[in-house]
């Protein structure tokens, strides 16, 4: 273990060396270059991003001639908007965030919460979750890490919430779809019960629930290699996001879209309000229980909850449903089951589900 | 030359295994490549974050896909 580790940071510093007689040379024109080109991209991508909504209107009642008011008009309209305002929302906010994401290695914050008391460390491991690079299938050995770094237990939970719970792509949709008074209200609490709960696991001491061959690795070393990057490689990784989220996840942005659209168009107005309108208490449990076992990016779900609370449904459920969706999935339960003994499994998601639960009657109260 | 491709099966694991098969087809050299799937044998080498690519021990990176031309400068 040792020597790979010599190894490992020899061939670290003699990177380092090549990459900084590269940045003083090359990097400084190009970095210019590249704000220019993105200034560009900026006012391009607004120019069209604000001709949408005409464009939709104008698609829907002259090109195609339905009538104004009618179901699948409405439908059509409705579709034919939300498809490439979301996608050009998605485009632009993962390619910013890939590339902020270069900044951020899980080696740097593993790293950075290994000092950290409980309490600031739930807070700076809440907030992190958002700008680390994650997917749930690396969870695990991310999980492994923190624990061999002696990240305490409930700052590590804290992030593991916060990871999928605050998602950007969430962020940007919910701003884009419903104004950003609910996308911040998402944030708040989303971050609020990942720093809660986190807490509460640690206040619990159940690191013996930890399965046994985890625990022994404590004692190990972690190999960091360190990267240095330059503007253009940022910029790469941006476009490399791009590629690969975008990529992923448009059909379903559509599939949500046109869900979304046909309950926009042909669902009576009030109908979401008997089943998920505020009177309806159970309906919060109910969308928590429901959301577990069903697994969607948040990209999907975010046009569906328009939809609903475009119909009637209460604000406070639908956060709610989402939140379950996204923070609460079965996949990455059963992943996490090779790390942690089940009863660590319920913990968790008896408090997480409780802080959503407690989100969604608050927000019913209070809106 | 002996080449691990350390990940659990997800789809930047995958690619990360494709982009090293490239590599070493386009070097044309001989080397074994072997895939570690096992959590625990991955957290004993070392590595926290997958997809991690190790060459003759050396560990050459860590928690993201590389790019070809990455590979192929380890693998001379």
């Amino acid at each position: 273990m040792k020597k790979i580790q010599t190894l490992a940071t020899d061939c670290e510093s003699g990177s380092r060396t090549t990459d900084v007689k590269k940045s003083s040379g090359v990097t400084r024109p190009n970095m210019t270059k590249a704000i220019l080109i993105g200034l560009l991209g900026f006012a391009l991508w607004y120019i069209i991003y604000k001709q949408l909504e005409p464009f939709s209107y104008f698609f829907a009642y002259s090109i195609v001639g339905l009538e104004k008011g009618s179901h699948l008009g409405e439908a059509i309209q409705f579709f034919v908007y939300d498809t490439p305002k979301v996608m050009m929302l998605l485009t632009l906010i993962v390619f910013v965030i890939g590339m902020i994401r270069s900044f951020f290695t899980q080696e740097r914050t593993r790293k950075y919460l290994a000092g950290k008391r409980e309490t600031a460390g739930n807070v700076m491991a809440a907030l992190l979750g958002i700008v680390t690079p994650f997917c749930s299938c690396s969870a695990v050995p991310l999980f492994l890490g923190f624990v061999q770094a002696g990240v305490p237990l409930g700052v590590t939970f804290s992030f593991l919430i916060a990871a999928p719970m605050v998602n950007e792509i969430a962020v940007v949709l919910l701003y884009g779809l419903l104004g950003w008074k609910v996308a911040a209200l998402y944030l708040f609490t989303g971050i609020m019960i990942a720093i809660i709960s986190g807490w509460i696991i640690g206040r619990f001491k159940l690191e013996h629930w930890i399965e046994d061959w985890v625990q022994a690795m404590r004692a190990s070393e972690a190999i960091v290699v360190e990267e240095e990057l330059t503007w253009a490689d940022r910029i790469g990784r941006g476009r490399e996001a791009v590629r690969d989220i975008v990529g992923k996840v448009w059909i379903y942005v559509v599939a949500g879209i046109g869900v979304g659209a046909a309950i926009h168009g042909y669902v009576p107005e009030a109908f979401m309000a008997s089943i998920m309108g505020k009177d309806a208490w159970w309906s919060v449990p109910a969308a928590v229980v429901v959301g577990i076992p069903m697994y969607s990016n948040a990209a999907g779900i975010v046009p569906v909850v328009e939809a609903l609370l475009g119909k009637g449904a209460a604000l406070g459920t639908v956060l709610a449903f989402m939140m379950s969706v996204i923070a609460l999935s079965l996949p990455e339960m059963v992943i996490l089951r090779k790390v942690l003994k089940p009863k660590l499994i319920a913990v968790f998601i008896a408090v997480v589900g409780t802080g959503i639960l407690f989100t969604g009657f608050l927000f019913n109260q209070i809106i | 030359m002996e080449i691990k491709v350390c990940g659990p099966g997800c789809a930047s694991c995958e690619k990360a295994q494709k982009t090293v098969e490239a590599a070493i087809a386009a070097k044309q050299i001989q080397a074994t490549l072997t895939k570690v799937t096992d959590f625990q044998e991955i957290a004993q080498l070392g590595i926290f974050s997958t997809p991690a690519v190790v060459v003759n021990g050396e560990v050459k990176c860590v928690g993201r896909v590389p790019k070809q031309s990455e590979v192929e400068e380890w693998l001379s």
